[in-house]
């Protein structure tokens, strides 16, 4: 499944103001892989993927994508390189519709491989496809996950960004979600870089996994191995399942 | 059924004695908040010396009003609410032929108005109905649809949409009196110089929202009108300018010389004719900023204008340029501006910075507030409403017979605003027009989309 790293980072100290979010960080992602990072609240999780994206910007370190320097790249250019985000809280639109989300999100390429690639997301989420004149605004927070990933596939990502897909979702769409993710990854070699604090689902699903705590990676391994980690277990598995 | 009848004419009984108590207790009220505000006016007599006068007549009438009105709310129009939310409708709702050609309708009305008020007034009594109601409604027209690009669309909150108003209107009056420029070619000029305007307020508040924009666009509008008041060498300060040279139609000048569109026609002379011209250039105009509006909001510079409103942050991450992206907004609502601006200046014969105070620009904004933002058939409703109203009040003369001869009704027109504002927010809270049209489908409209679309609050 890996191959070459596409997104590596390198020492990224990230700032709020005065106040360090990151304290240097390293992350490597490889081409075809699911990466996760898995943290408690406040760990700096967000911040790292919001830096990736450029906003805020890096203070020191690196972001290399795809063998280029992204860290003081404008948000908008590193979409453009195909880094595909679906962001914390979803952020879609509101008052547009579903499909209107989805031409959103074919901007890039000015909507010319439009009606192909929206035939495929309303295959992987049958539900966007039901749903797909209505406002999204009105939909369900797990069609409105969906319309979310369904949006940022539709820049055709060399890597897909997601920032707690399980964020405030019931079980069982949270396991609809994550089996969508891991398909895509199988069947079209999607690299996905994962935040999660279900810990348990994402490391289950990763190649490669982070752990972090106050701005700084503590552990990394695959995904197995951190679910087979005494210290991992201890604190974001067992703890959350008692 | 006796005992229905009873209860009924009993619930009857007891509504009409609240009704009598409520209206009394708001009568009481309206006494006690009135007397001093409307029952005393203070005047200064002959000696210079401020005296006061009761006026007991105006403040009964006050009283009055609301002790009546509050008896009618509580027995006829909350029950009749009430009765309504009883029997509420399903939401599907068959239109009938008039909603559904609503805009034919209209637009085939407003074509064939100037013919209208020619017939029923005559030529010289048209001039009110064509001047008055009609030129002026479809400048505010304009002018809404042109900021509902930035307010709307963008969802950029401009309090200074009036500053482009007035660089198209002065860009007009000073090119043609200055250089005797023609104003087909000064039109375009207008636009161009507003939208450039627009730019360079575009640029410092780029990264300014809601409130923090609101307050800079507000100071932008008035730093253009002091310009335009101090900068007396070009600009003539507070006088204006005046005699700008008036529109011509192919070269045919409105005068009443021997080769004006009178004579050359054979019809009497009359300025009703440059009135009618000047009707069919605003509704042409305000055609094009809807023609404008509807093409741009199907193409992506227009998706990206209203992703833009509903998450900037979002829009970023989908590689959406917000820099471009909100100064082409800024820009093209002004150019509009800047076209309604050089009209305007070809109409009055006479532009000063009077013209373009911020209440101008409030009513814009309140118009396109009311109309929905980002509906334009909203947005035309509510500026006939709020700006026909307002011409409306200059000819309710017989108000002077309720309330004294230096009653002068027009001064009550932001009275006007406020009350609809107050209603439609009440009602109608994303106003007349609240939802939005999509703009694409996958392949036709599906039906349940309708009934599924209402928005909910957020």
């Amino acid at each position: 499944m890996s191959g070459q790293p596409l997104l590596k980072v390198r020492g990224v100290e990230t700032y709020y103001g005065n106040i360090r979010a990151l304290n240097g960080v390293d992350v490597e992602v490889n081409q075809g892989e699911i990466a996760c990072l898995i943290g408690a609240n406040g760990a700096g999780k967000s911040t790292l993927m919001m830096t990736i994206c450029g906003s805020p910007q890096a203070r020191t370190g690196q972001v290399i994508f795809d063998g280029r320097d992204i860290t003081r790249m404008p948000t908008h250019e590193i979409a453009r390189l195909r880094i595909a985000q679906s962001p914390e809280g979803r952020r879609i639109f509101p008052r547009m519709t579903v499909y209107e989300n989805l031409q959103m999100g074919a901007s890039l390429d000015n909507l010319k491989y439009f009606d192909e690639d929206v035939k495929r997301i309303f295959k992987l989420f049958p539900r966007l496809e039901e749903r797909q004149s209505q406002r999204g605004g009105t939909l369900s927070g797990g069609e409105q996950q969906m319309l979310s990933i369904g949006r940022a596939l539709m820049a055709r990502p060399k890597l897909l960004l997601l920032d707690e897909p399980s964020l405030g979702l019931a079980p069982l769409i949270v396991k609809q979600i994550f089996e969508a993710i891991k398909e895509l990854n199988k069947t079209e070699g999607l690299t996905v870089f994962l935040v999660e604090q279900n810990a348990f689902a994402a490391l289950r699903l990763s190649d490669r996994a982070y752990v972090m705590v106050n701005g700084h990676v503590t552990m990394q391994g695959s995904g197995k191995e951190l679910l087979a980690n005494p210290e991992v277990r201890a604190a974001y598995l067992e703890g959350g399942r008692h | 059924m006796a005992d229905n009848n009873a209860a009924s004419v009993r619930a009857d009984d007891s509504l009409f004695q609240k009704g009598i108590k409520e209206g009394l207790f708001a009568g009481a009220i309206s006494f006690g908040m009135f007397l001093l505000y409307i029952g005393i006016v203070t005047e200064q007599n002959i000696h210079n010396e401020l005296v006061y006068r009761f006026r007991w007549g105006l403040l009964a009438a006050f009283v009055i009003i609301a002790a009546v009105g509050r008896f009618l709310i509580v027995t006829v129009v909350q029950p009749w609410v009430a009765a309504r939310k009883a029997n509420a409708k399903p939401a599907v709702e068959e239109k009938g032929f008039f909603s559904k050609n609503f805009l034919k309708i209209a637009l085939v009305f407003l074509v064939f108005y100037p013919i209208l008020a020619v017939t029923l007034a005559g030529t010289q009594g048209s001039l009110k109905y064509v001047d008055n109601f009609g030129i002026q409604i479809l400048i505010y027209v304009m002018l809404a649809w042109g900021l509902n690009i930035v307010v709307g669309l963008a969802g950029l909150l401009d309090l200074g949409y009036v500053a482009f108003y007035a660089v198209g209107a002065y860009s007009y009056a000073l090119l043609s009196s200055y250089f005797g420029l023609s104003f087909w070619l000064l039109l375009p000029i207008s636009g161009i110089l507003a939208a450039l305007w627009g730019m360079i307020l575009g640029f410092p508040v780029l990264r300014l929202r809601g409130d923090y924009l609101a307050i800079v666009t507000l100071a932008f509008g008035e730093i253009i009108r002091l310009v335009l008041i101090n900068w007396t060498d070009v600009t003539k300060g507070t006088f204006g300018i005046s005699s700008i040279p008036k529109a011509t139609l192919f070269g045919i000048k409105f005068d009443a010389s021997k080769e004006g569109f009178a004579a050359l026609f054979g019809l009497a002379p009359s300025s009703a004719y440059y009135k009618i011209f000047l009707f069919y250039l605003i509704l042409a105009l305000c055609l094009l900023t809807a023609y404008v509006t509807i093409r741009l909001r199907r193409m992506p510079i227009g998706r990206a204008w209203e992703a833009l409103r509903e998450d900037e942050i979002a829009c970023r991450a989908l590689g959406i340029n917000t820099v471009t992206t909100k100064l082409t907004a800024f820009a093209t609502g002004a150019m509009f501006g800047g076209f309604a601006g050089s009209f305007f200046a070809a109409r009055q014969g006479f532009v000063s910075p009077d013209s373009f105070i911020f209440m101008e620009s409030a009513i814009i904004l309140a118009i396109v507030v009311l109309g929905g933002m980002g509906s334009l058939t909203g947005i035309a409703i509510a500026a006939v409403a709020m700006i026909g109203g307002t011409e409306l009040l200059r000819e309710m003369e017989f108000l002077k017979h309720i309330f004294g001869d230096d009653f002068t009704p027009e001064l009550y027109r932001m009275l006007l605003f406020g009350a609809a504002m107050v209603l439609v927010m009440l009602f109608k809270p994303r106003g007349f027009v609240g939802s939005r049209e999509p703009t694409a489908f996958l392949k036709e409209r599906k039906n349940v989309s309708s009934s599924f679309t209402k928005e909910g609050h957020g």
